[in-house]
C-alpha cells in the first residue's frame, strides 16, 4: 500500500496492482443465497438440466463478481488483506483529499464465472482529473478498473469505479 | 429443451417492463448484506446505522442492490438474456419500511459486428416516486430459437 500523490499520478496509469486470489473458490450455496435473497427463480441456479443445456454446466449470476473477493470476517492466520479498491484509498491519502464518494459503477461482463472457480483480481488505474469544484467540495475524479480473471486467466469481469476525491468547502459544521 | 421465452426481434425502444414492488423489512436487509458477505455494520445494525452513519435505519448495500437489478432484467429476458454490462449511479439509501419499485424501458436495440442481439435499457428503483439507484443496461438476447447468447466467447463476445 502506498499512497499515490500529484507526481506519482503518470507512473501508476495503467499500471496493475494489488493482484489478489480469492480467499475461497466460487461456491454453489454462496449463489443459492444471493439468488434467494432477491428471490432470482433463474432456473439457470436451480436447474441443472438447464444450466447444462443453456450454459454448459452451473454459472454464478455475473453481477455476484465481486462477493468472491469480499473476505471472511474472521479467519485465522489471515494476512491484513488490501482494501477493496486500495488504488481509491491511495490517491485519497496521496492527494490529500478526506473525503470522497463514488458516484457511478460499471460491470462489463465476459466469460461465465462457474462454481469451483479461484478468481484473481487486480487493479488499475485509469484516468485522474484537472481540480474541479462541486457542490460537495474541491478535489478530482478518478477512475480505476478492477479486473477478474478465472484459473485459465480468462477475462471473466471488468468492474470500473468512478470516484471523487475533495475537501469540504468553507466552514464544516458537524462530521 | 428450454426455448428463449424473448427474442431480440420482438423487442422495442420504447417498450417497458413490467413493474416490481417488493416491501423491504429488516431481513430484506440483512438477507441481502449477508448474501454480498458485507459485514458492515450499517447493513445489520441499527444503533450503529443511526448513530454512527447519521441514516434513519440499516440501508440495503449495492452488491445486494446489483442482484436486485440483475434478478429484474431476466424476470424479462428469461435464462438466455445474458448481461453485456451495467452502470449503476447511486442517489439514495432503502430502509426497512420502504416499498421499492422497479421500472425499466428498452432505449435502443441492434446487432453487433459478430452477429450478437443486444438491448439496452434504463431500469431505476424507487421508493415514493423517488429514484434511489438508476441503472443503465445492455442484455444480448437470441435472434431466433436456435441462438444462444451463452454460447459466445472470446472474438464473438464484445460486450
Amino acid at each position: 500500500m502506498s499512497a499515490i500523490g500529484i507526481d506519482d499520478i503518470q507512473g501508476a496509469l495503467g499500471v496493475s496492482q494489488y493482484e489478489e486470489v480469492g480467499e475461497f473458490p466460487v461456491e454453489q450455496g454462496y449463489i443459492w443465497t444471493t439468488c434467494s435473497s432477491v428471490e432470482n427463480g433463474n432456473p439457470l441456479f436451480w436447474d441443472p438440466d438447464v444450466a447444462e443445456e443453456i450454459t454448459g454446466g452451473p454459472i454464478a449470476p455475473p453481477t455476484m463478481v465481486s462477493v468472491w473477493f469480499r473476505p471472511h470476517h474472521w479467519a485465522p492466520d489471515r494476512s491484513t488483506p488490501g482494501l477493496p479498491l486500495q488504488v481509491h484509498f491511495d490517491l485519497k491519502e496521496g492527494l490529500g483529499l478526506p473525503e470522497a464518494v463514488m458516484s457511478d459503477n460499471t460491470i462489463v461482463f465476459y466469460e461465465p464465472v462457474r462454481p469451483g472457480d479461484r478468481l484473481t483480481t487486480r487493479q488499475i488505474l485509469k484516468s485522474v482529473s484537472d481540480e474541479k469544484t462541486t457542490k460537495l467540495g474541491t478535489g478530482r475524479f478518478w477512475v480505476i478498473d478492477v479486473e477478474y480473471r478465472n484459473q485459465r486467466g480468462d477475462l471473466v469481469a471488468v468492474e470500473s469505479y468512478t470516484g471523487f476525491g475533495y475537501r469540504r468547502a468553507g466552514e464544516e459544521v458537524g462530521a | 429443451m428450454t426455448t428463449p421465452t424473448l427474442l431480440q426481434g420482438s423487442v422495442s425502444v420504447g417498450d417497458t417492463l413490467p413493474e416490481l414492488a417488493y416491501p423491504v423489512t429488516a431481513t430484506t436487509i440483512v438477507l441481502g448484506a449477508l448474501a454480498a458477505r458485507d459485514w458492515r455494520p450499517m447493513h445489520h445494525d441499527k444503533d450503529f446505522a443511526v448513530n454512527r452513519n447519521g441514516t434513519r435505519d440499516i440501508f440495503l448495500n449495492t452488491p445486494n442492490l446489483a442482484a436486485w437489478f440483475e434478478r429484474y432484467l431476466t424476470d424479462w429476458t428469461g435464462p438466455y438474456g445474458r448481461l453485456r454490462r451495467v452502470t449503476f449511479r447511486m442517489h439514495g439509501s432503502i430502509f426497512p419500511g420502504d416499498t421499492m419499485v422497479f421500472r425499466g424501458t428498452v432505449t435502443d436495440t441492434g446487432v453487433d459486428d459478430t452477429g450478437c442481439g443486444w438491448a439496452a435499457l434504463d431500469i431505476a428503483v424507487s421508493v415514493d416516486g423517488d429514484p434511489k439507484t438508476t441503472c443503465t443496461a445492455t442484455v444480448a438476447l437470441p435472434l431466433d430459437a436456435e441462438d444462444n447468447p451463452w454460447a459466445r466467447s472470446g472474438d464473438r463476445w464484445t460486450p
